[in-house]
């Protein structure tokens, strides 16, 4: 490894590495604009010079030079010092000084940087440039005269979202960052050009002029948006989420969030249920949590167990789905289930339901079959992951199911069972790489498992799956946040229970009187038959448009909870806010409603239902760990229909009550259709 | 320098363009001047022959490029936007790239230019001023279209001109008498055997 000289000190370094990252593991700190790890190198800003000998004799761009033994690297010289003021003046002389104005203000690397490195005056009388604004969307606001020219938004849409729609046109003093033809940009990331553009070109629109970073209690949580659980910070002003930016994280979501776990969070703020509402004679009233405990309890007198139901939703914490599910057993009801659409995951060993490999994993497979996947709508940012793997050229991708644009290229193998089937048995030109491949990775998305025969292609699926003692490819990607988390606590139809289908089945002959829906909406309410319908939940969406009695529960911003992600990983979310009105968290709703019950669960307060946790299931015991699951049988072969996979999201921006409430999402979704439109 | 801008929108709508045969068969040449799977490569020399044919870029041109070299339309509208000698608004038939830096301007460019600004009228002829065209020792000098017209003044450009609205292609080079770069009126020296 070469030894470098950086400051008078001798590092030892990694080979292969840019000076500015050997700085960096020194401990010196270079100013930068246009670097940015996770990006390719362009070296277009020029803040970053070093001293370096041997070399030229004028300072060095040390993002774009590589280390080499026995160099020296001087950072903090009075050459670079004014190398670094004259870079600085130049990018000052075009940016307009509008700081008092701009959303950036406080949290911006150009005004940080400039308070180094700037002078105290400008030297430039002439006209700066104005540069007109470019339309990109409901949630990139440009300002144009700001821009630098670093290009990490170019970079990031040509390289990381997969959309070659920006670019740099024209030159000199004529250049601008543009799509050159005016449209939205068609990427589900596009959130996270704005958090890498430096300045204040790129803002959010949704956030516009609405706070300061220094006004905000900054709050670590995770999303619930998509089946990832990306490292999100909230962001809130009073008791007002402002907005969700992404934490580091490399095992989950790198630095990444997507669109929705960005800008869905303006539907935190309408159509709360902030108090319990009772049906009465056909019409929902305000009620008071005694009035509508009474009435759950008046009506839930003498049923017998077996005519009770509950279904859980996508976003539910594992604190609420266990005190359900002790609810349900104290009750004497088998009918549970945390399956919405139907999926026909079991909750047999963990391996048959997890990304067993891991998010890291995709880093490592040699071979990716996507089946009934379409993991840009499902999860974004694992679709950036997995583009990722397709840029290193190391990996051979194919899927199964009806046709879709992943920002890669996949090799289409077929749309049905019948194609999955041909590669387990080893027909066709996939099957030969499958098996060639040291780490196959078999993706396994819903498209897959929410349809009758979901256990004969899961079963199908699994015989695909090289089980090593380092590597398990298989993997199942959930859309759901609450998903594993429920599988893990048994949340599935216990001896003789009945599933989401058998509950709305059993509900329209009358053979399910009661069902708790906790936070469940995407099933559909109209087959509820004349149930008797309490919803836990904090949005007034399809569930709470059909329940006789509403217990207004707390959003995940709203609650400390636990939520378990596709591959298994246990993590905490942190309140951030409280809920509106009446509301109250949701295992606190189902542990009062119990003692009105008669059938009081055993616990007081969240430590002691998180001892409980780990009690129903060890993995609880652990936070951020991420291993395979156990292996063995799972998924039943059957007879499969000829029914092509396809993915149950129609509409990436509203899959959840809380998107569906956003205006910001609603915006979202009209751009892309006129787009559509426009397109024809 | 003109700011360019973006998506210029006062240019007549071209709503598709494709390339003529014999265009096609220059393209595919210029394809395969580059490695299979880099035909990307080939984008400035593609450019260049849809601006032939059309005359100008249209940004139907630019799109249809880029499907041909199956790249993304941004990267090849960077290109176009780029390099000055990409035109994407129409001009005239000949272009006249008038150079006016130093020598030529010391050798009279202000009258060649002056002649040609009243030729200029957007459909024959279009005028532009251009930094040195690297033929200092012939100058003033003219590029029009693919040619340079040498040792001009007022008279000899409107002389040029005058043939080119005739429809005639006047000999480039000198315009007077005088072979390329040698002597006036014949050589002076190295005459003997």
């Amino acid at each position: 490894m070469p030894i470098v000289k950086i400051d008078g000190k001798e590092h030892e370094v990694p080979a292969g590495i840019t000076i500015l990252q050997a700085c960096e593991i020194a401990g010196v700190e270079i100013p930068r604009f246009c670097y940015h790890e996770r990006l390719s190198i362009a070296g277009n800003c020029r803040m970053c010079l070093v001293e370096v000998k041997p070399g030229p004799p004028k300072p060095q761009a040390s993002c774009a030079m590589p280390v080499a033994d026995k160099q020296e690297i001087i950072t903090n010289s009075a050459v670079v010092k004014k190398a670094r003021n004259g870079v600085m003046e130049f990018l000052l002389i075009n940016h307009p000084l509008d700081c008092p104005i701009c959303d950036q203000g406080g949290e911006c690397d150009l005004q940080d940087q400039a308070m180094a490195y700037g002078y105290d005056r400008s030297r430039y009388a002439e006209n700066k440039r104005a540069v007109p604004d470019k339309e990109l969307g409901p949630l990139v606001k440009t300002s144009m005269n700001r821009c630098i020219q670093c290009t990490r938004c170019v970079r990031f849409a040509a390289e990381v979202a997969g959309v070659e729609e920006l670019g740099a046109t024209g030159r000199g003093e004529a250049m601008e960052i543009t799509t050159y033809v005016k449209h939205a940009l068609t990427t589900e990331l596009s959130g996270n050009m704005v958090d890498l553009c430096p300045v204040g070109a790129l803002t959010s629109k949704p956030y516009a002029y609405e706070a300061r970073p220094w006004e905000m209690r900054k709050t670590e949580s995770v999303d619930v948006f998509d089946g990832l659980g990306s490292a999100i910070r909230v962001d809130v002003r009073g008791n007002v989420v402002m907005r969700v930016l992404p934490r580091l994280n490399d095992d989950v979501n790198e630095e990444w969030i997507s669109d929705k776990t960005r800008h869905a969070i303006d539907g935190l703020r309408y159509q709360r249920l902030d108090r319990p509402y009772v049906r009465k004679a056909g019409k929902l009233v305000e009620a008071t949590w005694d009035e509508a405990f009474a009435a759950i309890a008046a009506k839930l007198q003498g049923v017998d167990g077996r005519k009770i139901a509950a279904i859980v939703g996508d976003q539910c914490d594992a604190e609420s789905m266990v005190a359900l599910k002790d609810l349900m057993a104290a009750l004497g009801s088998p009918n549970v289930d945390c399956r919405q659409d139907g999926s026909k995951l079991q909750s047999g060993p963990r391996g048959g339901y997890i990304f067993n490999a891991g998010i890291r994993g995709i880093d490592q497979a040699d071979a990716i079959l996507l089946v009934g996947s379409n993991p840009r709508l499902e999860s974004p940012v694992l679709n950036a992951r997995i583009r990722k793997r397709y840029l290193s050229g190391k990996c051979a991708i194919a899927s199964i199911g009806v046709p879709v644009d992943l920002t890669y290229p996949v090799e289409r193998l077929g749309a049905g069972a019948a194609t999955l089937r041909d590669v387990a048995e080893g027909r066709g030109s996939f099957a030969e790489k499958w098996k060639g491949a040291k780490n196959p990775l078999v993706i396994v998305g819903p498209g897959a498992l929410a349809r009758e025969d979901g256990a004969a292609v899961l079963a199908l699926a699994r015989s695909l799956a090289t089980v090593r003692d380092d590597w398990n490819g298989f993997a199942v990607l959930h859309t759901a946040a609450s998903r594993v988390g429920g599988l893990d606590l048994g949340l599935v139809p216990g001896e003789g229970g009945r599933d989401v289908a058998g509950i709305l089945a059993g509900a329209q002959r009358r053979e399910i009187e009661a069902v708790f829906l906790l936070a469940a909406d995407e099933i559909d309410t109209s087959s509820l038959g004349k149930a008797f319908v309490v919803y836990i939940g904090h949005h007034g969406d399809a569930g709470a448009h059909r329940a006789d009695v509403i217990l207004p529960g707390a959003a995940y911003t709203e609650k400390p909870g636990t939520y378990v992600n596709m591959e298994g990983r246990v993590q905490l979310g942190q309140r951030a806010a409280y809920p509106p009105g009446d509301a109250r968290e949701d295992w606190a709703i189902l542990r009062a409603l119990s003692e009105r019950l008669g059938k009081t669960l055993p616990y007081d307060t969240l430590d002691q239902v998180r001892a409980r946790l780990i009690v129903v299931n060890r993995v609880f015991a652990a936070l951020d760990r991420q291993s395979p699951g156990a292996w063995g049988e799972f998924g039943k072969a059957g007879t499969m229909s000829d029914e092509p996979f396809e993915t149950p999201i129609r509409n990436f921006y509203m899959t959840d009550p809380i998107s569906r409430a956003s205006r910001t999402m609603a915006e979202c979704m009209a751009s892309r259709q006129q787009a559509a439109v426009a397109a024809e | 320098m003109a700011m360019i801008t973006a998506d210029p929108q006062d240019v007549p709508k071209v709503d598709s363009f494709s390339f003529t045969p014999e265009y096609m068969a220059k393209v595919n040449e210029v394809i395969a001047n580059y490695p299979p799977g880099r035909q990307a490569s080939a984008v400035i020399g593609v450019l260049d022959l849809a601006q032939r044919q059309q005359g100008w870029l249209p940004r139907a041109a630019m799109d249809e490029v880029a499907r041909i070299l199956q790249m993304a339309p941004i990267r090849v509208y960077e290109i176009a936007t780029f390099y000055t000698m990409f035109h994407l608004k129409p001009k005239g038939r000949y272009l006249l790239q008038v150079c006016t830096t130093t020598p030529c301007w010391l050798r009279g460019s202000e009258a060649v230019m002056k002649a040609c600004q009243e030729a200029a009228d957007g459909t024959t002829f279009s005028v532009q001023e251009v930094e040195c065209l690297g033929a200092c020792v012939n100058a003033p000098v003219v590029q029009i279209n693919d040619d340079f017209y040498e040792d001009l003044d007022a008279a000899s450009t409107r002389r040029v001109l005058d043939a080119f609205r005739r429809g005639e292609t006047p000999k480039p080079g000198p315009q007077v008498d005088r072979q390329t770069s040698a002597p006036e009126g014949g050589p002076t020296t190295l005459k003997g055997e």
